[in-house]
Formats: C-alpha cells, sequence, structure tokens
C-alpha cells in the first residue's frame, strides 16, 4: 500500500537478525531518542550544565574562602571531587523524572505496543544517562581546570577516578527507573530534590566527617556518595581529610562495593515494578 | 482467516488485591467485587469485531473499555477467556500481536519536543524500518495525515487536533490490520474532533479494522457500523447504531414554555408530531417526545407554537446520549452529569431560538 512499506510487509518479525541484534539496535534508538531532546532544547542542556558550574564557582570562592581542610591543604582542590560526584549522584533526579513524564504522557505504553525489545526501555534510558554523565564530568573538569584544580597522580589515577564516578551515576540510574515509575507525576519527581539534597550534604562533599559531631560524622562517613568522593580524591592526589574511620581507611573497596550493592538492589526492583505495568 | 479481526471470548481480568492497581490501572477499573478481594475490572467481556469496519466500544468511566482495549493490544495480561487480535492468539503470541496492531492512547504519546517528522521517523526506527525507510514513511503518513506543513515543526505548537493526528500517523506506521483508539477525541474541540474522525474514516476505506473507545454515542454513532455497550466489565449490548437508539429512542424534540400555563398548549403542539407519549417535566416547564423526522417536527411545533402566541424560552431537537442508552439498558444514570456530554455533541443540541424568532 505505501512506497516505505513495500519492501517489507508489515515489520521484521521472522527477519533475520536475532532478538539480540533487535535489542541492541532499539537501545540505539531509544539513545538517538534521548539525544535528540538535548538537540533540541540547548537550554536544558545550558540548565543541566550550569547548575554544577555555579556549584563550583559559588562553594569554591563564597564558602571556600572559609573553609579549612583538615590535615591541611587547598580547600578548591578538596572540593572538586566532591562537585564531580554530587553532579552524578544528582543524576537520578534526571532519570527518574525523564521515566516518570513518559509513563505519564503514554509513551512508554506506546513502546511496550510496538514490537520493539522491550528491555530498550529501559537500557535506552540508561545508555543516554552515562553519556550524558560523560559530559557533565568534561564541562566540570574544564571548570574546576580554569580555576586551578589539577590532578596530581597520573592520568591512570584520574582515569580511575572519572570510571568511579560514572559507576556511582550508573548505580542510580536504577534507583532514577524505580523512582520513575513509582511516583505518581513529574512534579513529585521534581520532589525529590528534598531527599537528594540532604542526601549529598551529609557525606564528605563539603566538609571532611571528622569535622561534623560525631553521630553525623559516623553517617556522613558511610554514606555512600562519601565512598566515592574520598576515593577519587585518592585518586586524582587531592586533600582527603581522612578521619581515620573504617570506611574513609577503605573508600577504594567501598566505592565499588556500595554501587555494586545499589545495583544488585534496584535492577530487580526497576523490572519488577517494569513488569507489574503489565498487571 | 476468519471474518473476524477481534475476537474476545469471557475475558476475565482482575486487578490485585491489594488494592495498589500501578499507574496503568488507574483508568477503568472500578469494577464489581471479587471473591478474593480484587477488583475485576473485565468481567465475562466479550467482543467480535468485524474486518474493515469501525467498531464502536461505548461505556462511561470506570466500565473497563481502557483494560479491554489494554488487554487487546497485549499491554496487559488478563486472568481468564481468549483473545484473539488479527488472526493471532494474545495470550500465546503477543510479539505478533504488536506487529500487527497499532494503539492510540487517550494522551497523545508523542514528543512534544521533536517535530511531527522527528516523532515518526523515531517510531518508525523503532519499528525496524530503518533510517531510510523510516524517513520515506514519514513523508508518506505526514502527507496522509495532512501534516505536511506541520511536519517541520515542534509537536509542542500543534493544536490538540493536529497532535491527535499525528499520534494516529504514529500508530499506523506499520500500517497494522488492526487500530485501537482509546477515547481519542477526549479533550479536543469539535473543530479537533472532526478532523480526528476525518483521519479514523480515511484509515478504514483504506482497509483498516478499527477498534474505537467512547464516552459519547454521538461519536460511536458518527463513526462505528457497530456499537458494543459495556458496563462493569461486561458486554450490555451489541448492535447497529441504528438499532440501539431505536431502544432508547431516537431524537427527542424538547420546549421549554416560558409560562406554567402553556404547558398543556405545548404538549397539545408536540403531540401533532409525537412518536411515542409526550412527556412533561413541570418543575423545568419543559415537553419533550421522541421524533422521527427531527427538522419537519422542529418547525412545525415552532410554528405552532408561534401562531398561537405562545411564549417559549427554548426549543431545541436532542439526540440521544450515553446516559439515554444507560438508562434504558441498566435502569441506572452512568453518575456522569450531562455536561459533557452536550459538550460533546456540539453540533446535536441545535439551540433554535433564533431559528423560532425568525
Amino acid at each position: 500500500m505505501s512506497v516505505a512499506l513495500d519492501l517489507e510487509t508489515g515489520s521484521d518479525y521472522g527477519s533475520s537478525h536475532g532478538r539480540a541484534y533487535w535489542a541492541v539496535a532499539d537501545c540505539w534508538n531509544a539513545v538517538r531518542r534521548g539525544l535528540t531532546h538535548y538537540q533540541r532544547q540547548p537550554v536544558y542542556i545550558v540548565w543541566q550544565l550550569g547548575f554544577p558550574i555555579v556549584s563550583v564557582l559559588l562553594y569554591g570562592y563564597v564558602f571556600g574562602s572559609a573553609m579549612k581542610v583538615p590535615g591541611g591543604g587547598d580547600y578548591r582542590e578538596f572540593l572538586m571531587p566532591g562537585m564531580f560526584a554530587m553532579t552524578m549522584a544528582f543524576g537520578f533526579m534526571n532519570t527518574a523524572v525523564a521515566v516518570v513524564t513518559d509513563s505519564t504522557r503514554g509513551v512508554i505504553d506506546r513502546f511496550r505496543s510496538m514490537p520493539m525489545a522491550p528491555s530498550a526501555v529501559v537500557t535506552g534510558r540508561g545508555v543516554g544517562d552515562l553519556l550524558t554523565a560523560v559530559a557533565e564530568l568534561l564541562i566540570l573538569a574544564a571548570t574546576a581546570f580554569a580555576i586551578g584544580w589539577r590532578w596530581d597522580s597520573g592520568f591512570p589515577g584520574a582515569l580511575g577516578a572519572f570510571g568511579l564516578l560514572l559507576l556511582l551515576r550508573f548505580s542510580l540510574i536504577w534507583v532514577g527507573v524505580w523512582l520513575g515509575l513509582l511516583v505518581p507525576g513529574p512534579e513529585a519527581a521534581g520532589n525529590l530534590f528534598a531527599v537528594a539534597f540532604p542526601l549529598t550534604m551529609i557525606s564528605s562533599v563539603f566538609v571532611a566527617p571528622s569535622l561534623m559531631p560525631d553521630w553525623l560524622g559516623t553517617v556522613a562517613a558511610w554514606n555512600p556518595v562519601s565512598s566515592t568522593v574520598t576515593a577519587t580524591r585518592e585518586l586524582f592526589g587531592n586533600p582527603v581529610a581522612s578521619g581515620g574511620t573504617w570506611p574513609e581507611e577503605h573508600a577504594l573497596l567501598l566505592s565499588v562495593a556500595w554501587p555494586v550493592a545499589l545495583t544488585a538492589v534496584f535492577v530487580p526492583l526497576a523490572v519488577r515494578r517494569f513488569q507489574r505495568l503489565s498487571r | 482467516m476468519n471474518e473476524h479481526a477481534v475476537l474476545a471470548e469471557a475475558i476475565q481480568k482482575r486487578y490485585g488485591e491489594k488494592g495498589k492497581k500501578g499507574r496503568s490501572g488507574r483508568k477503568g477499573s472500578r469494577g464489581e467485587s471479587g471473591e478474593r478481594g480484587g477488583t475485576y475490572a473485565l468481567d465475562g467481556f466479550d467482543l467480535a469485531v468485524r474486518r474493515g469496519t469501525v467498531h464502536g466500544l461505548l461505556g462511561p468511566n470506570g466500565a473497563g473499555k481502557t483494560t479491554a482495549v489494554r488487554v487487546l493490544a497485549t499491554l496487559l495480561r488478563f486472568d481468564g477467556g481468549r483473545a484473539e487480535v488479527a488472526g493471532v492468539d494474545v495470550a500465546r503470541d503477543p510479539r505478533r500481536v504488536r506487529s500487527r496492531v497499532g494503539l492510540a492512547g487517550q494522551y497523545a504519546a508523542v514528543d512534544e519536543i521533536f517535530t511531527g517528522r522527528q516523532n515518526l521517523e523515531m517510531f518508525g526506527r523503532l519499528f525496524h524500518l530503518g533510517s531510510r525507510r523510516a524517513a520515506l514513511r514519514a513523508g508518506e503518513l505526514l502527507e496522509q495525515f495532512d501534516l505536511v506543513e506541520a511536519g517541520g515543526k515542534g509537536v509542542g505548537e500543534y493544536s490538540g487536533g493536529m497532535r491527535r493526528r499525528l499520534d494516529l500517523a504514529a500508530s499506523m506506521i506499520l500500517a497494522p490490520q488492526v487500530l485501537f483508539l482509546d477515547e481519542p477525541t477526549t479533550g479536543l474541540d469539535p473543530r479537533g474532533r472532526g478532523e480526528v474522525w476525518d483521519a479514523v474514516r480515511a484509515l478504514v476505506a483504506g482497509g483498516t479494522t478499527v477498534l474505537l473507545t467512547t464516552q459519547y454515542l454521538d461519536e460511536a454513532d458518527k463513526l462505528a457500523s457497530r456499537i458494543t455497550v459495556i458496563d462493569q466489565g461486561r458486554a450490555i449490548a451489541d448492535d447497529s447504531p441504528a438499532e440501539l437508539k431505536n431502544t432508547v429512542g431516537g431524537d427527542r424534540i424538547e420546549v421549554v414554555v416560558a409560562e406554567h400555563a402553556d404547558i398543556p398548549a405545548a404538549v397539545e403542539a408536540v403531540a401533532r408530531v409525537a412518536d411515542a407519549a409526550v412527556e412533561t417535566d413541570d418543575a423545568a416547564r419543559r415537553v419533550h417526545a421522541v421524533v422521527s423526522d427531527r427538522v419537519a417536527a422542529l418547525t412545525e411545533v415552532a410554528r405552532t407554537l408561534q401562531d398561537r402566541g405562545t411564549a417559549v424560552e427554548d426549543i431545541g431537537l436532542r439526540r440521544p446520549s450515553l446516559d439515554d442508552v444507560f438508562l434504558r439498558l441498566t435502569g441506572r444514570r452512568t453518575g456522569a452529569d450531562a455536561g459533557p456530554e452536550a459538550d460533546a455533541d456540539g453540533d446535536v443540541a441545535t439551540g433554535v431560538k433564533e431559528g423560532v424568532a425568525a
């Protein structure tokens, strides 16, 4: 009936490509959809990247001027890994908002009614968010570089540090997908900020836990965000200001263990939520 | 293959006991309570849609329309019964069903940020057409749905009717045999509604089978060759629009007089054109009756009343609404007030005060 469809009536169903091929192809198309959003809405990129940049400048210069790092060292050198990790941590809200927007607008239903790989709805989101995170880290690192931050440990260490940051972001994708399928609407997802903010503040992002009251310092030291921050400080060769507690001494181990644990918990939860849509 | 594009037999669909419906079950889940505390959204639902026709699924909010469509479009699993769509068993091979059906839900599931063309190309790629054919197909569909000029604009700038048409186009990318339309005109103004109706008619002329849910008898009447009325998850009537309207009593003429004293005069005037007994509502000073020849009846009554100098506050024709059908079939009202119904008719409740004065 139509030019485009004459070549192959109906669909690929039963075509020579296997399911795995389409799982990847559909994922890539879903990623392209996410990236085209940015291309169509440059303002959104500015907003997305503007917040971390403004944070770097505000915390670095407004607070930074009054801050002392325990054990010595420059506060802005100390702060930058924290800003990187905070940006990664806040990322779960972007995931959640994108998922809940698609779900309330019926886009997820349309995808599910199509002969595409169902996994692509989620994997496409994940890969797209990771690519965004890479862009965020590049911009942040450039900004940090401009105000004098350096890594003093050589390239492999820096690469490892960025890897840990992306690992944290990866684990939080699943938290975001799960929350996105859980909350009723995009407005509710916006309120997640009220949870995200204290969760990242009570950590070693801005201040060493050893300077906090004991109970709060313990909470902050065990915070998964702290583990990533402390480990990246070590890898970048920036001031660490460790209080000598167990989680701080084993930050490298925990910075891998925490994201793996989060992923292990939230992947099944997110998948179950997704499957619940058919019930 | 058989003559039916959609066949459902005794479908049961129960939502979980905990009362947690999830986002998907938000609509259409107010059925009867089951034995184990679950809620039956579909309770022995039967449906047969002939190939190449528009079939209307008519019912109030919560009757189970959306659940029925979601079950048939493979979005929801069902608990009992049998369903076949485009010759494929829904429970056994949902993936094959998905390659043969299209779905346009209650929200236009298109990307606000993309242009119309980008939307269709993106969906085309996800339908595995490949970039080149996806682009070709997008061009064809923009033409078919009269969106060529709007194709390069962001969907955010589209009117409601254009958005729904784009949504229809997206659901037609693979030229599916069966198209499910869940309340496609909800929230549209009369013009947008007309645009969507035209698009649906064109699709059916091209051979697509359409199952359309609606709350508006008028819409089902305009588009469908057969209507199934659904209530509490069960089909309570299945008939042609004409027969269905006959059971309700067809069109009515309504006269509202200015003075109580004029009611007998109005009854007499209406009785001359009425097909059945004239009914009166004293409190509202309203006199109404079923008529067969709408325009002749209206002209006749208006002239009679004018000749006698009877002061008329309002006079008009009213088509039966879903509410009337429901009252007749179940003895209950739908629970929805007349507001949205009257709104849906737009061109129907022919207010003719001006006509009388002329």
